[in-house]
């Protein structure tokens, strides 16, 4: 495999803060989807 | 070169065995996903979310037109790395980022097809897995249907294949009803007779890229007079159907007004592409009826989306029990 040039190596680095920007938002958008969905009821689950 | 790219690239193209893979550019990626054409799919599905009965929580609701435009963005990767051949020799396509190896069409391929699973999946998690469902038919309707069977084979490519741009209000109505009803058809319908004249206005002062490539677009293959014949026909029978949701109750009767004024003149610019067909006036009144199209449909479904989100529904008479 080709040695990447400085360029690439910059879209590179800016791609993995992308993903790793969405994988944080997917963490918080499946929490959040969670404790809306479960509502009232997350009190009402056996100890 | 990454051998994956190559593994999973369509033999022959271009782009595949000329580029090295990993070089694209976040907005490259953005790119793929048609932004332009999500920004209606957003759109019109926010309008099935609102005008459909019932309610949903603003944060499920949020995920699920998120959900909805990432797998409508999905179908568009997946339609570029199917199409890339053809992207790479039409003008209007031609700096794509995978014609322009910016992209591989095997990352374009995994980018899509990732996308298209996880957006599926939650929407079924976030809404109901009616809606996830709708959305799966969209993406694979795009996909096999319009974009591998239909678009390079027959003239009619458009009228079946807009049916996957018609589906996104049906699926923001399911996301709140878990259901498909009429009202939800009578959404999907409009599009569904709006795609036609929208495209063929824009293919007939493109029809020599469509021509180049092979792609049976209606003036390529029946001429320009057939398509405009065709374009008056289904604008004509476009109109009634935008006045359903006044009939159903779904709309009101500013809805109604506005549906009969921008019919008609939707109506009369396809009177105009129909008479006026040669010189760079023919060009002029489909570029118009083009651009008009989209304004109108965006139009249609603004109006709903402020009787129903800005308190501005009156009932027509006859749906005086749908607005109680």
């Amino acid at each position: 495999m080709n040695e990447l040039n400085e360029d690439e190596l910059r879209r590179r680095r800016t791609r993995s803060i992308a993903i790793a920007l969405i994988l944080a938002g997917l963490v918080v958008l499946f929490y959040v989807t969670t404790i809306v969905r479960l509502g009232g009821n997350v009190a009402d689950r056996a100890l | 070169m990454s051998d994956t790219s190559l593994e999973y690239g369509k033999p022959g193209d271009a782009a595949a065995t000329g580029a090295l893979g990993h070089t694209g550019s976040v907005s490259d990626y953005f790119e793929l996903l048609k932004p332009r054409v999500m920004s209606l799919v957003i759109f019109t599905a926010l309008v099935g979310l609102v005008a459909a009965p019932g309610s949903l929580h603003p944060f499920l609701a949020f995920a699920a037109l998120l959900c909805i435009a990432v797998g409508a963005g999905s179908a568009g990767a997946l339609n570029m790395w199917y199409d890339a051949d053809i992207d790479s020799e039409m003008q209007r396509t031609a700096k794509r980022p995978i014609p322009t190896g910016r992209i591989t069409p095997g990352e374009a391929l995994g980018f899509g097809a990732t996308l298209a699973l996880g957006s599926i999946a939650t929407l079924g998690l976030a809404a109901n897995w009616t809606a996830a469902l709708l959305l799966a038919i969209t993406i694979g309707f795009y996909l096999f249907v319009y974009t591998m069977w239909l678009k390079r084979r027959t003239p009619q490519n458009i009228v079946i294949g807009g049916a996957a741009g018609a589906f996104p209000p049906m699926i923001g109505w399911a996301a709140v009803t878990g259901t498909v009803s009429l009202e939800s058809i009578v959404l999907f319908l409009i599009i569904f007779m709006w795609t036609p004249p929208h495209f063929w206005a824009l293919a007939l002062y493109r029809s020599r890229d469509y021509e180049r490539v092979g792609v049976p677009m209606l003036p390529v293959v029946a001429g320009a007079d057939e398509t405009r014949r065709q374009i008056l026909i289904y604008s004509l029978a476009l109109f009634p159907v935008t006045l359903l949701p006044a009939m159903l109750g779904t709309a009101g009767e500013v809805y109604g007004g506005v549906a009969v004024l921008l019919g008609l003149a939707f109506i009369v610019l396809a009177w105009r592409v129909f008479r006026v067909r040669t010189g760079g006036e023919a060009d002029r009144v489909a570029r118009q009826l083009f651009g008009f199209s989209i304004f109108y449909l965006f139009s249609l479904f603004a109006v709903l989306l402020m009787e129903q989100g800005a308190g501005l529904f009156v009932a027509l008479p006859w749906n005086g029990a749908a607005a109680l």
